[in-house]
Formats: C-alpha cells, structure tokens, sequence
C-alpha cells in the first residue's frame, strides 16, 4: 500500500503544481487516529510522558535480562573486623580460699575486711575469734586456734594445667614465697622456685604461675598458655595499646582495650571475617550499591519496576474488566438493572480502599500468606476496589450513545444485545477508556508503593519501588544511604509522571474541541 | 428541593448499610487472633478465669460469636445506640479516642485545604487563560508532578532536606522536647512549627488535582459563547476573565470544594504515621495494623459516612449555586 502510494508519488513527480484546486491529491487525508497520534504529537509534555515511559520499561523488562546479578543474588565482602579475644580483668579485690574441710563464707569475709581495713589483728564472729596473719603485701592468713582457715589474697595463684587443683598449703606457701620477694618454698618436702614474673616450677618444669590478672577466654576452645598470659600482663603493665604475642609458631597482633565502667582490659583480634556487603557506596561493580541484604541495588530496582508495572497493568486490566462489563450492561439497559448497578458503584465508592487493604495486609502479615500469594491478593483487591470509577464513566457514555441513530440500525439490522453493547457501544467509549485507564494506572502504582513502603504490599524476596525505598524507616539509611531510597522514589515518580502526561496527552488529543 | 434532600439521605442511609455489612463480614473473616491474645494475657493474671473462658467472654462481649448476620444487627444496634465499644488497641473506648485525636487532623487538614484553595484557583486561572504558554506548561508540570508525587517519598526527601541536612524542624511528632515547660503562646508556636512539614506534605502531593480542575474549568467557560459576546462588546480583557469568566468557573469550584468539606475529618493516614502526629489517621493505621477490630470499623464507617456526606453537599451546592440544574 504505502509502496504503491510512493510510486503514485514518484511518477507525478515534478507535475504537482498542476494539479486543480479541488483536487483530491492536493489534500492529505488523514484517519481520525491518525489525527489523535498527530495531536498527541504536537503535546510536548505528552511526548515526554511516552519517552519516559518506554525509558522506565527497557529499564524494567530488558534492563532485568541484561544485568549480570539476580534480583535476589547476595553479595559478600571481607572485612577485618575486631573481634574479642580475650577479656583481661587486674584482681582488685580480695579473693577467698579456704582450707581443707574449714568453710570461709560472706559473713565471715566481712568481718574480716572489716578488721584488716583497721589493721586488727583478730576479730570475733559469733562467738569465735579469729586471728589474722599479714604474710605478704595484700596477702593474709586468717586462722582459728592455731589452725589456718583461710586465704586472703589479692594475687591468683593457677596451676599450669587447669584440670589440677592445687592445694591450699601449696597456695599458701607460693603466695608467701611470691608476695615476700622470695625465690623458692617448700611445700611437703617438694621445693619450688620462683621467678619474678610469678611462674613456679618444681626441678625447673613449671607447675603455676602467680598473677594479678586474670584473663578470660571470649572466644570458645581457646585457654590461653602461661606464656601468652604472661606477655599480655607485661603488656598491659607497660600500659601499651598494641600487643603482640609470639612463639614458636609465629606472632600475632592483638590491640588492648581498656573499659574504664567494668574496669577490664578486652584483647582484640583483627580477623577477617565474611559478612553480607550490605550498604555499600555505588561502585563499577554495583553501580547503585547494594542494599540491607547485600543485594545489588540497580538490579533489585530492575525487578521492582516490573513488578510495580505488572501489578499495575493487571490491576487495572480487573477494574477495566469489570468495569466495562457492568457499566456498559447498567447504561446499555437502563430502568431497575442500571439503578441496581449504579447503587452497587455508590456502595464501593463509600468503601474507603486505602484503611481497608491495610488491615488486609496487616492480616495477611497474621497468617504468614506467602510473599507471591500475597501479590496475587493484593491485585485482586485493587482490582476489585477500582471498577466503580470506570464503570460510572461507561456507563455515562453509554446513556447518551445509545440514543444516537447508529444504535437504532444496529436494532433495525438485529444485532443481538451483547454485540450491540459490546462490538457497538464500547468502542466508542475506547477513547475515554484509554484515558481513565493511563490516568489509574499511574494512582496504581503510586497505591501499591505505598502499600510495599508500609511493609502491607509486596514483600521481600520480592522487589518493589516502595519497599525499597522501606529501608528508610531506619534513620540511618535515610541519612547516610541516599543511593538506597532516592534512586527508587525517582523511577516511581518518574512512571506516574509519565502515566500522567500520557494520558493528559491522550485526553486533549481525543478531544474534539481542542482548539490546535 | 426538601424531596431531593430527603431522597438522597435515605439513599445514602440503605448505602451505609449495605457499606456496613461489607465491613463487617470483611472484620469478621479477619483472623480474631487478637481476642486470643487477649484472653491469654487475662488468664495469665493470677486467680483470674481460665482461658477458655476469657476467649468465650470475650467473643460475646464483641458479638464474635453470633453467626454473621445476626452479629452484624448485633453491632449495628451498638452502632445505632451510638456505642462503638472499646478500643482494642488504646484500651479506651472508641468514641473517648476519636474526640481525643480528630481536632489534630481536622486543624491540619483545614488548613492545608486552605492553602490549597490559595495556591491552586489562581494558578488555575492563569494556566487557562493563557493556555499553551510557558506559564501553562509549568503550571501543569507543577501539577501533575504533585499527583505524580508518592505523599511518603515527599515526606521523606523533606525530611532528609529540611530535618537531617537543615535541621530546621524535628524528624516527627507534634511537640518538641521543651514544650511543657513553654508558655501557652510559645507552645502554640512549637505546635505550628511542627505542622509545617506536613503541611507542606499534604498542600503539595493534593494540589495538583484541584489546579487541574481549576484550569479545565476556566478553559470550558473560556471556550463558552457568552465569553465570546463579552470580547465583541469590546469589554477589556481583565473584565472579561475576572468578571465574567471567573464567577462562572467557580460553580463547579464552589461543590467540589463544598463535598471535600467532611473529607478534612478524615484525616491523612500515610502524613500522619510518617511525621508520626497523633491524628485520626495515625491512630487509625496503628489500630487496623493491630488488627483492632471496635476501632477500625468506626474508623472505617465514618470514613463512608464522610464520602457519604461529601456527595451530598457537593449535589446540593451544585443545585444552589447554579440555577440551570434542576433536581430530578
């Protein structure tokens, strides 16, 4: 057709201008589409709409196949993270033990305290006097009739293997020897030395060592080595920050906290540990970053607007649907079936959507509905909840097209009703149609983002404008992640910006009176 | 007139019953998970009922356990006697609540209902009259990009601008930490500095519709043939939009502002919960999230009551202000 017409073109060529006036060639004729589209056209804003909209749909549809990731696909990073090692505690305060078969208990460790702070040398408890020995710097001896009870001590006596308990004249006289400054004790005919860091070894094996600190594994199945406890107590003595501790197999850094509030020193290990790349700064690799789950941000944006796009076009193709059917029947016949219709739009109308889906959703939330049911509901009660609005209107158009004469032929020619309404009546209402949809497509969207946002829509593992740009319910990300929320909220403004132009657009175009 | 006015209440009444009963059949299939709840905790008091009984008690007390449609007189006989019961969730009752909290959003949404009016007629007008200028253009951008605007994405790039980055106003609530201890006229200060944002909110995201209207109506009178003879009396341009276009545009502005009138009560469910201001519709949302069953149908009922009353204003306005509508 068109070639023919291009040869028509060519062959009367340079003869144009002799065509007569009233020629029919010399007026272009153009269909009434054709003369939509060509007002459509000339509507700047209209234009933009529809580029926006085919942007944001290679974006949704194509831009979702070429990414490299999954919408769902988690990202990992390494990161050193310092993690408690150890927790270092200086002892001080008195430590109790008591003697073999003797018991020491809190009463009686009080009014000890109570006589040793006054330098006393005995104090009575219920009757019993007990005398107090001071053996060594904050070490004492509380003993009964001649008979050692108990130990008080500020420096710990461990034994090198932790299985061994070692026994109270053992401590007794270690902590003696350790406290005077001496060099070796004797315990049951076994004698020890002792070095000045505090380690007791018996014939030059080492037994157990005396220290003020006591170390604390925080880390589970790890005891710690005299050796490694004993560099760390030099360390935190020499009121270092960094500790490195080295044997046979090599060194390791540690750094050393101090807690002034628990007054303990924590050791800390830098450790590299995998963790979800949650949050990070837009890079070649994630060109908008990744969000809370560690999830790349564009591709999740991708896979949200087409899920925002189909849950709006299947939105509004149910109320289109519905509304369409019984606005035509209700205009088409008029009389009680067009009251009873009409009354049942005016019911829906009074139903307020927005109140009732979130107790939807939040019931929905109640009874764990899967996340892609939960999509499928939500459509269909969008959908449900939008045909009045377009059934009033084709209802309206319909009232006055079937008085007109090319309804009368149809009934003359016995067309049967249902081709009557909808082969006859509906396509005239196609324009408004086209309008009304564009126009609710845009609030659709707009509804089930901001749904998604509340937590009531689509939910996680799905993607969706508004709950991506949930995350800022969470201070921080509203303040510090800008590529997590912003990018989100510009595509759904975007759309319905389109959505909006468009039809605006299509409106003015199908309109007769416009004046242009 | 009176026949019309009559007719349409009692339309409106078999409506709301009909609005009633969807509500209440949709309450109902809800989940009661709350009253189980509930009756755990009470049975958890010590000497208190067992369970069992509680969940019985309780169901009874909310008509839970009569079948749908006798429930449903049940509730509606409550309704109509004017007791909506307690409030699930706010352990109130629900009227006690709702004259507690509907002044917050009423003040609110009355004033960005004003400030809508202020911006959107003259803007309106001026699109129109000069239709398909730069003015025209920016206008209507101006517009569509409000309607386009999602009301929590708005909110929360005012609130990253204005609250984080200026820190000119608080991230939420209606009240600042010192308000107690201001005084009476410095309190009133602090709330009106809090109401900015959301008011803002509100004017931006909903002025666009009424523009739009504003301007579609003006073209129409524009377009209309007694404009036309008023240009051939030779009467000035500005007498002629102002005098004679202007006072014909506001009929249908006069009824669609008239039927928005009982919307302002309704408040603004997703404004409110994100600028968390203790309004209706903040109250509500957290109520029906909570699946507070008394609260939401109130809230919901009044809702259609509100809609309800709006069309009807708007249909009587429009008989009043233009002469040339006859009631049928």
């Amino acid at each position: 057709m068109s070639d023919e017409k291009k040869m028509n073109h060519q062959q009367e060529g340079g003869s144009q201008e002799h065509l007569s006036l009233n020629d029919d060639r010399r007026v272009k004729v153009l269909s009434p589409g054709a003369l939509v589209a060509k007002r459509f056209f000339r509507n700047r804003l209209a234009v933009v709409g529809l580029v926006i909209l085919a942007a944001m749909f290679i974006f949704s549809f194509i831009g979702g196949v070429v990414s490299p990731y999954d919408q769902d696909q988690l990202f990992y990073r390494y990161e050193l993270q310092s993690k408690e090692y150890a927790g270092v505690t200086e002892n001080t305060s008195l430590r109790y033990t008591s003697a073999e078969g003797q018991s020491f208990a809190g009463m009686l460790q009080a009014q000890f305290m109570i006589a040793a702070a006054k330098d006393q040398s005995s104090f009575t408890y219920e009757g019993v006097t007990y005398s107090i020995a001071k053996e060594g710097e904050d070490f004492y001896v509380i003993s009964q009739g001649g008979a050692p009870v108990a130990l008080a001590y500020k420096d710990i006596v461990n034994a090198e293997d932790p299985s061994l308990n070692l026994s109270f004249d053992f401590q007794r006289a270690a902590l003696k020897a350790y406290t005077n400054g001496e060099q070796s004790f004797t315990v049951n005919g076994t004698e020890y030395t002792v070095d000045e860091n505090g380690g007791i070894n018996e014939a030059g094996q080492p037994v157990a060592y005396i220290s003020r600190f006591v170390v604390q594994s925080k880390v589970s199945d790890v005891t710690f080595t005299r050796d490694f406890k004993e560099q760390l107590a030099q360390a935190i003595e020499n009121g270092s920050e960094e500790f490195i501790f080295t044997n046979e197999e090599g060194s390791y850094d540690y750094t050393l906290e101090y807690d002034a509030d628990t007054k303990s020193y924590s050791v800390k290990q830098e450790k590299e540990t995998q963790v979800f790349d949650t949050y990070s700064e837009p890079s070649k690799a994630h060109w908008l970053g990744t969000d809370r789950n560690g999830m790349d941000m564009l591709t999740r944006l991708m896979y949200g607007g087409r899920v925002s796009l189909v849950i709006g076009f299947i939105v509004v193709f149910i109320s289109a649907f519905l509304g369409i059917i019984l606005g035509g029947v209700a205009g088409y016949f008029g009389g009680w079936v067009d009251n009873l219709i009409m009354r049942v739009v005016d019911v829906f109308y009074c139903i307020p959507s927005m109140p009732l889906i979130i107790i939807m959703g939040s019931a929905m939330d109640g009874m764990r509905v899967d996340p892609q049911m939960r999509m499928l509901y939500l459509m269909l009660v969008l959908g449900f909840l939008g045909w009045p609005g377009i059934a009033r209107m084709v209802r309206g158009q319909i009232l006055s097209l079937r008085e007109q004469e090319f309804m009368t032929a149809t009934e003359a020619c016995g067309i049967s009703i249902s081709r009557r309404i909808f082969r006859h009546l509906i396509p005239n209402v196609i324009p408004q149609l086209i309008v009304i949809c564009t126009m609710s497509l845009g609030s659709t969207i707009i509804t089930e983002a901001t749904l998604s946002f509340l937590g009531l829509g689509v939910k996680f593992p799905f993607a969706s404008w508004g709950n991506i740009i949930n995350d800022v319910s969470n201070s921080f990300v509203l303040t510090n992640y800008w590529f997590v929320w912003i990018p989100a909220g510009i595509c759904l403004l975007l759309t319905v910006l389109g959505f909006n132009f468009v039809g605006d657009g299509l409106r003015d175009a199908f309109d007769p009176k416009m004046k242009r | 007139m009176r026949n019309f006015i009559i007719k349409r209440v009692l339309l409106s009444v078999v409506i709301l019953f009909f609005v009633a009963f969807i509500i209440y059949t949709l309450l109902r299939c809800l989940p009661s998970s709350y009253v189980e709840t509930m009756a755990r905790q009470l049975a958890m008091a010590p000497g208190a009922k067992p369970y069992d009984e509680w969940v019985a008690q309780l169901n009874a007390q909310y008509g839970l356990d009569l079948p749908l449609i006798p429930g449903f007189f049940h509730q509606l006989g409550n309704i109509l006697t004017g007791q909506f019961g307690d409030s699930w969730k706010y352990t109130v009752p629900v009227m006690e609540k709702f004259t507690e909290v509907i002044w917050i959003s009423f003040v609110m949404g009355g004033i960005a209902f004003i400030l809508q009016l202020i911006i959107a007629i003259p803007l309106g007008v001026i699109a129109a009259t000069r239709q398909y200028s730069k003015a025209d253009y920016a206008i209507s951008v101006f517009a569509l990009a409000g309607i386009s605007l999602p009301t929590f994405f708005f909110a929360t790039l005012l609130k990253l601008v204005f609250c984080v980055n200026l820190s000119w106003f608080d991230l939420g609530g209606l009240t600042g930490r010192n308000h107690l201890q201001l005084d009476a006229l410095g309190q009133f200060l602090d709330v009106a500095h809090h109401m900015v944002l959301p008011i803002v909110t509100l004017v931006v995201v909903s002025v666009g519709s009424l523009m739009r209207y504003a301007r579609t109506n003006m073209l129409e009178v524009l377009n209309s043939d007694y404009i036309r003879t008023a240009r051939a009396k030779g009467l000035s341009e500005k007498k002629v939009i102002y005098h004679h276009a202007f006072r014909n545009t506001l009929i249908p502005l006069v009824t669609i502002v008239g039927g928005s009138l009982p919307g302002l009560f309704a408040g603004a469910l997703i404004t409110e919960t994100l600028y968390s201001i203790q309004g209706i519709g903040w109250t509500s949302y957290y109520a029906m999230t909570a699946g507070d069953i008394p609260f939401s149908m109130f809230y919901l009922l009044f809702l259609a009551v509100l809609t309800l009353l709006g069309n009807l204003i708007s249909d009587i306005l429009y008989a009043v202000v233009d002469p040339r509508v006859r009631i049928a």
